[in-house]
């Protein structure tokens, strides 16, 4: 779509763009069994002082992996999400728990199909920073505007 | 928080202060320059938090409210925030206030402000393109580069880690993207005419203007409004464009909007 810049290239680049979404949905490769296992190789959120080079090769090797994160609490309930990251971009995002019952069943069904578009536009977005409502400190660190600083320029 | 320098043309730092967090990036200048711009800039919102935090009954705006300074006694910048307040006190019909609770509170000014200033200071040091995000609220100098505009996303309330939108200052050399939502720290947002939290059928209101300090006022204000009043108001202040989501999911935006979208 657009030129290629360095924010964009440093999102979009593996390590990078790994390390981003799973700061911004809280992710971490899950802890059961099963979902471990489906979890494969996935690379563990690195700290701010471990991020990789931006912009250099850090394309993930070819492979296909998934990460699970943690649930995130929303007005609405609990999501979480699953990430499925192929040749150092998400390819795809898909809700594994959101909320049930009356108002919330009605929200999830329309929620669920936009987060899986949403979460990859966002990723994909080639933006420089995020408004949103007023953030903590404590926010600030699952915030997309987080993953962005971390990413670099 | 870090600073990460990394290559001569950019510059990022995130700070925290006054409850949150200060993301910075800065492209182009002569290094040394903007790197003292950018110290001296993280200074000065330390500076005002100091200033005008309302959670520390030492600072002078809190001996302010309490009756035990004048302006005149404060830092220049107290009296400078107080004016700003004042104007955005008018022009929203009393919508935004500078009081909380029957108290002197200049909170919901100070942080665009001090946002919108410290933009400009590292501008003012030779930087060609400057973004500074005050916890949401961001105010765009400049351009990132040559070919590209600055791009900002407006995050989705109702679908976390989503956008609602992107918003571009293709051709604008400023501009501030200000959201106000029920998330935002605080409870603020009063109605005039009951004195108490305003009820409202918005989940969050953006308001695209090219001051951030004006911006983040009439993203408070037309947030407590309401969709249809907020909306309309809105629509009639030159240079202002705006995006509302309503609790009902329904997004409004201003007739000029679509132009700043990308």
């Amino acid at each position: 779509m657009r030129k290629s810049h360095p924010v964009r290239r440093a999102v979009l680049a593996g390590a990078a763009t790994v390390s981003g979404i799973v700061l911004l949905l809280s992710l971490k490769p899950a802890a059961d069994p099963a979902a471990a296992s489906a979890a494969g190789t996935a690379p563990r959120a690195p700290s701010a002082g471990q991020e990789s080079p931006q912009g250099g090769s850090g394309a993930l090797p070819g492979g296909t992996t998934t990460v699970t994160g943690d649930a995130a609490p929303t007005q609405y309930g609990d999501v979480q999400v699953r990430l499925t990251v192929s040749g150092g971009k998400v390819v795809k995002a898909e809700a594994v728990r959101a909320p049930k019952g009356g108002l919330s069943d009605q929200k999830t069904a329309m929620a669920v199909p936009r987060l899986n578009q949403e979460a990859v536009a966002a990723q994909s977005a080639d933006i420089d920073a995020v408004s949103g409502a007023t953030y903590t400190s404590g926010g600030y660190r699952t915030s997309l505007q987080s993953a962005l600083d971390q990413a670099g320029g | 928080m870090t600073g990460q320098a990394e290559a001569p043309t950019g510059l990022r730092h995130a700070e925290e202060v006054m409850g949150t967090v200060f993301s910075f990036d800065v492209r182009g200048g002569e290094p040394e320059a903007v790197r003292a711009a950018l110290r001296e800039a993280v200074a000065g919102l330390h500076r005002v938090d100091e200033v005008f935090s309302t959670y520390r009954a030492d600072s002078e705006v809190s001996r302010l409210a309490r009756g035990e300074l004048t302006v005149a006694q404060c830092d220049p910048q107290v009296a400078e925030v107080l004016a700003l307040g004042a104007e955005a006190e008018r022009m929203s019909d009393g919508w935004f206030s500078l009081r909380y609770q029957g108290r002197l509170d200049p909170t919901g000014v100070v942080k665009g402000w001090a946002a919108e200033r410290a933009a400009r200071l590292v501008a003012a040091a030779g930087a060609s393109g400057v973004s500074v995000n005050g916890g949401g609220d961001v105010q765009v100098l400049g351009s990132p580069g040559a070919d590209r505009p600055w791009r900002v996303g407006v995050s989705d309330p109702l679908r976390p880690g989503g956008l609602a939108a992107v918003v571009s200052a293709a051709g604008a050399p400023e501009l501030a993207v200000a959201t106000s939502g029920t998330a935002e720290r605080g409870d603020h947002i009063v109605d005039p005419r009951t004195g108490r939290a305003a009820v409202t059928d918005l989940v969050s209101v953006t308001v695209v203007a090219p001051r951030l300090v004006w911006a983040d006022c009439w993203a408070t204000a037309a947030f407590a409004m309401g969709a249809r009043e907020g909306l309309a108001w809105l629509e009639s202040l030159p240079g202002v464009e705006a995006l509302l989501i309503t609790a009902g999911d329904e997004v409004r935006c201003t007739g000029g909007l679509g132009a700043r979208l990308g």
